[in-house]
């Protein structure tokens, strides 16, 4: 593979140059004009809010989408893919947040999979296994055994395989969309080392990320696209995040974690020893009105099963969990009748119902008021949620539109908007602004800050330590099931949070 | 804000109106087809409507039991099976009546109670093929939330054992009532009845527009009706959001039961006999219109309305094939072309209002 690349490449000319792209849906002009240009063995960041016209770019950088103008030129000649295969056999290759893997097909198979070495009809195991085997090694997992179904692997772990399937097709751009939204930070530093290994030989890469700390610190230049146009460039060392942020959102988004002066009450939410079936093993907090209290930790540290049995979703072992004066077993009807409301971490398969309405999505829990029991005007749905849009806002031409059209970051505010209709008291947000674009961000933060103002009590779980720590006002660590004691965020900073998560350091 | 609501509905209908209006221009079109391939307006003769919608009565009504269920991302095979139950109860019931079962029953007081008031045997009829359709669903409902089984499982199993059921009441024969009176008759055509009728229309095909309405009516403006598109649209969203997801499936399979009782009645009076073996692969065709009016195997979409158009549309479909003389091999393989083809222009729509997102 290194051969490969660095065989192709020629002085002065760029790996991968992208002119004056254009593309269109109907009326939206999705890219207007749009120039990219990576050298050889260079990591170009691309970022920019959701809808600013980066997947467009990419799909059609991998053939999925054949651009109205511009050219597009591979290492000097003309490249021109007619679909994502044809892309990946002149050596681009793209890996999406949503892994393309087949689960039940093996390691070798999915690495290989359309350019199986066989003899006549028949599959070549040996020859297999080899290849496969070499790819794996480049990707540096070559612990894993090739047999092995992928499923039966972590999602870190999968995520390399299908590196090394782009690999094994000796591929001269690789195109990596979000490749961290699902990591911990542990694999997160294994992804770059390799990201660094494979820049060395001469593979250009392209790299979507809305985590700018992570664009600074692997990217060699970046790119900020808004509105389908590139808006700057630059290199990304000495160039500050708040300039990148601004050049992404087009202004200055002033003070990012707002904190109004807030004022704690009585305790809303205690759990005392607290273990599931599996995680959490042991778990005690107080949550009290008027306050953000953050949950830190690795991912599979326990901190989504934590919420979970405090909603009712998951089974309790042992402990107690009391929900103001109410105590006992619970389920998700009970808790939200004690005004208690959940946001869950992964909104495409348990947060909403896509296909419906924002209204639909936003009533769900609270389907009351809307017309004499048990009749529900869907009018009078639609205009109990109209507040709701305008005042996070939620970006949208109504509230019959469905949620699958929505960016993700509105999406993510559909979910929340739930939360205020059905004015809960405690709210529980497992990774409330996980994949959304810096704007909805602030906003966001934004309604945590007033709700916390406004008296209600919020418990948050993130994998973003800065968010914890400019949100939050207390702070607790979930490390292998176990939650550590909460001390104020004053008392934290990054580097104790990530040792405390890691469980090195127990004090 | 007068002027806002009416703006936001302004936008609201043309989809859904679009979708609906799209099938029922299909609806036409093979309509028209036929109609003008047919000599003699033999086809878009009064008479042959009000046979169309006749016919169309118990696809349709079974039909509603199922858009309920596939809304719900579920599936409903023993459909045909219950409709057998519900028509061997009545004619099992009506029998008593008319003091044929009563040795087998003997000493029962409401038997004895029904013998003695003839007029209360056809209540007592529908009644109990109703409420044993319904126990037939709720059995159903009951086997896949308690046990937590597929429900195409589950309705394979009870496919056998309700047709079983069906032939065990009717010891494997033919019931031949003496006499169904009100209940024999409520598929007899009215519109073209030489007697003619304030009616109009023959009480089958009004329970079944009476069916759709209600249906639409739970489906869009209650509480159950938006609780049922959402567990379909997402179970885990619904759950999260505290809808009791086990009792919307219960209902729902308990309500397709329903129907299926009420189709049971329009079919027993159709054949005038208690044949247990009737109903076979009446499930498909329920199927076949849910799908054709527009719902989704994933759940979460379809409509009361889109399936009454699915299952007119089968009935054109059939009753045109037979006028014009086509073979029964040829009729069948222009239906399931015809589903394959509704079923893969509603892809072609999603995937167009996929790509402009």
């Amino acid at each position: 593979m290194s051969d490969v690349a660095q065989a192709a490449v020629k002085p002065g000319v760029a790996r991968l140059e992208m002119r004056g792209i254009r593309k269109s849906f109907g009326a939206t002009h999705a890219l207007k004009g749009v120039s990219l240009s990576v050298a050889p063995g260079e990591v170009v960041a691309l970022v920019g809010e959701n809808g600013a016209g980066k997947s467009t770019l990419m799909k059609v950088l991998s053939g999925a989408h054949v651009p109205d103008e511009g050219q597009m030129f591979l290492d000097g000649t003309e490249y021109a893919p007619r679909d994502p295969l044809h892309a990946r056999a002149l050596g681009v290759a793209m890996i999406y947040q949503e892994l393309a893997l087949a689960p039940h097909l093996s390691v070798m198979e999915n690495i290989l999979l359309g350019i199986e070495p066989h003899r006549g009809p028949l599959m070549n195991w040996p020859e297999m296994r080899t290849r496969a085997g070499q790819a794996l090694a480049q990707v540096g997992m070559d612990d894993v055994d090739v047999a092995v179904p992928v499923r039966s692997l972590s999602i870190a772990q999968q995520q390399l395989v299908e590196i090394a399937r782009a690999v094994a097709c000796e591929c001269r751009v690789l195109v990596l969309d979000e490749p961290t939204s699902s990591l911990t930070q542990h694999d997160i530093e294994k992804l770059f080392a390799l990201i660094r290994r494979l820049v060395t030989r001469g593979i250009s890469v392209v790299y979507i990320s809305h985590v700018l700390e992570e664009v600074q610190e692997i990217s060699t230049r970046f790119v900020v696209l808004r509105d389908g146009e590139s808006v700057g460039s630059g290199g990304t060392e000495g160039t500050p995040v708040e300039r990148i942020i601004a050049l992404m959102v087009g202004r200055d988004v002033g003070e990012l974690y707002p904190r109004s002066a807030r004022s704690p009450g009585e305790i809303l939410l205690e759990i005392k020893d607290l273990a599931g079936i599996g995680k959490p093993l042991q778990a005690s907090l107080q949550l009290r009105r008027g306050e953000v209290l953050g949950i830190a930790g690795l991912v599979g540290a326990g901190r989504t099963e934590l919420l979970r049995a405090i909603f009712g979703l998951d089974p309790v072992r042992n402990g107690e969990i009391r929900v103001a004066q109410y105590s006992g077993p619970a389920t998700p009807n009970r808790r939200w009748a004690q005004r208690v409301g959940m946001v869950s971490e992964d909104r495409k398969t348990q947060g909403l119902a896509l296909g419906l309405s924002i209204a639909d999505n936003i009533t769900l829990p609270r389907l009351e008021g809307f017309g004499p029991w048990p009749i529900v005007f869907p009018s009078r749905q639609r205009q109990a949620c109209r507040p709701w849009i305008e005042k996070i806002p939620i970006k949208c031409a109504g509230a019959s539109q469905r949620v699958v059209t929505l960016s993700g970051g509105n999406q993510q505010k559909v979910a929340i908007a739930r939360l205020l209709h059905a004015d809960v008291d405690v709210l529980l947000l497992d990774e409330p602004t996980r994949g959304i674009d810096v704007g909805s961000k602030a906003q966001i933060y934004q309604l945590i800050d007033e709700l916390a103002r406004r008296g209600r009590a919020i418990l948050m779980v993130s994998s973003y330590l800065p968010e914890l720590l400019g949100v939050c006002d207390r702070i607790a660590v979930m490390s292998r099931g176990r939650l550590s004691e909460t001390r104020a965020r004053t008392d934290w900073d990054e580097h104790q949070l990530m040792a405390t998560a890691t469980g090195q350091e127990n004090r | 804000m007068n002027a806002e609501s009416s703006n936001t509905r302004s936008f609201r209908l043309p989809k859904g109106w679009i979708d609906i209006g799209g099938r029922l221009i299909a609806l036409l079109v093979v309509f028209v087809f036929f109609a003008s391939m047919i000599p003699d307006g033999r086809f878009y003769g009064l008479r042959n409507l009000e046979n169309l919608l006749r016919q169309s009565a118990v696809y349709g009504t079974a039909g509603l039991g199922m858009t309920l269920v596939i809304i719900t991302a579920g599936i409903d095979l023993s459909v045909g099976s219950m409709i057998a139950l519900s028509v061997v109860t009545v004619a099992w019931v009506l029998n008593i009546g008319a003091g044929a079962e009563a040795a087998t029953v003997g000493g029962n007081e409401a038997a004895y109670f029904i013998t003695q008031h003839p007029v209360l045997a056809p209540i007592a009829a529908c009644a109990a093929a109703i409420l044993i359709a319904t126990l037939a669903g709720l059995v159903n409902g009951s086997l896949i939330v308690w046990m937590r089984l597929v429900p195409f499982i589950v309705t394979l199993g009870t496919m056998g054992v309700f047709r079983g059921l069906a032939k065990g009441i009717a010891h494997e024969r033919d019931i031949y009532p003496p006499d169904a009176g009100w209940v024999g008759r409520i598929m007899d055509p009215v519109l073209t009845a030489k007697t003619g009728s304030w009616m109009l229309l023959p009480t089958g095909v009004w329970i079944l527009i009476a069916g759709v309405v209600v249906t639409s009516f739970l489906l869009g403006y209650t509480r159950l009706g938006r609780h049922i598109y959402a567990v379909g649209s997402n179970e885990e969203t619904a759950w999260l959001c505290g809808v009791k997801v086990g009792r919307v499936k219960l209902i729902v399979y308990s309500l397709c039961g329903f129907f299926c009782g009420l189709a049971g009645l329009m079919q027993f009076s159709y054949i005038g006999i208690g044949q247990p073996t009737t109903g076979d692969k009446y499930e498909l065709f329920a199927i076949a219109a849910v799908i054709i009016g527009g719902a989704s195997f994933n759940g979460g979409e379809g409509s009361a309305f889109g399936t009454l158009i699915g299952a007119l549309t089968i009935t054109v479909l059939y009753a045109g094939g037979q006028q014009m003389g086509w073979s029964k091999w040829v009729q069948e393989m222009v239906i399931g072309a015809i589903i394959i083809i509704a079923v893969a222009l509603d892809r072609l729509r999603h995937l167009r209002w996929k790509s402009t997102n």
